[in-house]
């Protein structure tokens, strides 16, 4: 089950934050097919925010065609994204790397820039 | 579509001098939604709120509730005003004792229960504090299991922990029963994101009503060289040197050639027409009650 952070600052729409964040779990293998997604109830009890503004997200959701409305039984994953669950070996080779680069000093923003830098090169011309 | 609440040529004076405090106000709030009204301190957000509640008589106009009028559906609404009135002399337990004996047939112990928390039930109300004593009154208002919930500035003396939690308790009663809100504030923040439809009072009068996402997109900002903004309507303008920054209802396509074009904020939305007091009303169809409405009424 994924649970929503929602931040009121950040400029990106609520509904876009509960889009990314259902995406994000899905890639990272944390929701898989079957399961549910928290009932519009569940989510406006723990964030506060508008229950128009989940049935949006997960409106969008479906029309992306990741997840599936059951009346009266709730929202369920239909499909998954990308191939790198949690527990894949490329996160663990990841970990590893990221643990021998903060050992040799740099900190987590060095991480992040040198991260971005090598994603920007590899898919330098590719709109996806 | 049936409304939560309807007003037409709404008016109420309070005493014989002086401005009204709500004049000629025509509005509507579709069912089922989360409504905020927003305006300065006196603007008339709570006369509005006692009209709808059935507290007090407008001295000229009709206000209806769930189709029907105030009195009538009294039984159906729930309202906290500002002071959240409650016997100081009874306790916690007491007081949700009376909720159920006040509203046979209606009356949701759980909810009402859940609601008043950790709180300690053999407490008297006149020695809790004032957040405390705002829970009991949601609790009071929530366990009738209303249609309509009318609160008066409801979270203003409760800390930002129990706001969050109070507001994620009206959302989900929301979100389950599809219970209308309508809550007035001067605190956007508290505001954003939880409520979908909005109405700004200022000075007795509705300056702006709608869906929040029409409001929005009804409104552009723009920035760029001092040029006439016709046939855009113009709610706010300000010149510094030779750039213009203005908030508009464009009347169709914009000038992007000349002109840098954002959507505002809510905030950037209301602070405009607050400091532009000239700037026309605007209801979208949807928080414009029509004429027909009053002759059927």
């Amino acid at each position: 089950m994924v649970e929503y952070r929602i931040d009121r600052r950040s400029g990106v729409a609520t509904y876009l934050q509960i889009v990314q964040q259902t995406k994000q779990a899905l890639r990272l293998g944390l929701l898989e097919p079957g399961d549910r997604l928290p009932t519009a109830r569940e989510v406006v009890e723990a964030t506060a925010i508008n229950p128009n503004t989940v049935l949006k997200a997960y409106r969008e959701l479906e029309r992306e065609g990741l997840v599936e409305a059951r009346r009266g039984l709730g929202t369920f994953v239909r499909r998954t994204l990308g191939s790198a669950p949690a527990d894949s070996p490329l996160r663990g080779e990841l970990a590893d790397w990221a643990a021998r680069a903060r050992a040799a000093g740099l900190e987590r923003d060095d991480l992040t820039a040198l991260f971005t830098s090598v994603l920007d090169q590899l898919y330098e011309g590719d709109d996806s | 579509m049936t409304s939560a609440l309807e007003a037409h040529g709404l008016t109420k004076r309070y005493g014989r001098r002086g401005d009204p405090a709500l004049a000629d106000c025509t509005l509507r709030v579709p069912a089922g939604r989360v409504c905020a009204l927003v305006g300065p301190n006196g603007a008339g957000k709570s006369t509005l709120l006692a009209l709808a509640a059935g507290l007090t008589r407008p001295t000229a106009g009709t206000v209806r509730v769930l189709g029907t009028d105030p009195v009538t559906a009294r039984e159906r609404v729930a309202y906290v005003a500002q002071d959240k009135p409650l016997y100081p002399q009874l306790t916690v337990a007491e007081t949700l004792r009376l909720g159920a004996e006040l509203n046979p047939g209606r009356w949701d112990a759980e909810a009402a229960d859940r609601v008043v928390g950790t709180l300690d039930r053999a407490a008297r109300v006149r020695a809790l504090s004032g957040g405390q004593r705002t829970r009991v009154a949601l609790a009071l208002a929530l366990g009738k299991r209303p249609e309509l919930l009318l609160l008066d500035e409801p979270m203003a003396d409760l800390d930002p922990l129990a706001r969050h939690q109070l507001m994620g308790t009206l959302m989900a009663d929301a979100a389950e029963r599809g219970t209308g809100i309508v809550m007035s504030s001067h605190i956007l923040s508290e505001l954003e994101g939880v409520c979908d439809h909005l109405f700004l009072v200022t000075g007795g009068r509705v300056r702006l009503g709608g869906g929040i996402d029409d409001l929005l997109t009804a409104h552009t900002l723009l920035t760029g060289p001092v040029r006439d903004l016709a046939p855009h309507t113009v709610v706010e303008a300000r010149v510094t040197g030779r750039q213009l920054t203005a908030l508009v209802r464009p009347d169709g396509p914009v000038d992007t050639t000349t002109w840098h074009t954002t959507e505002p904020t809510l905030e950037d939305l209301l602070l405009a027409h607050l400091r532009s007091p000239d700037a026309p009303p605007l209801l979208t169809p949807s928080a414009a009650a029509d004429a027909d409405g009053a002759v059927a009424a």
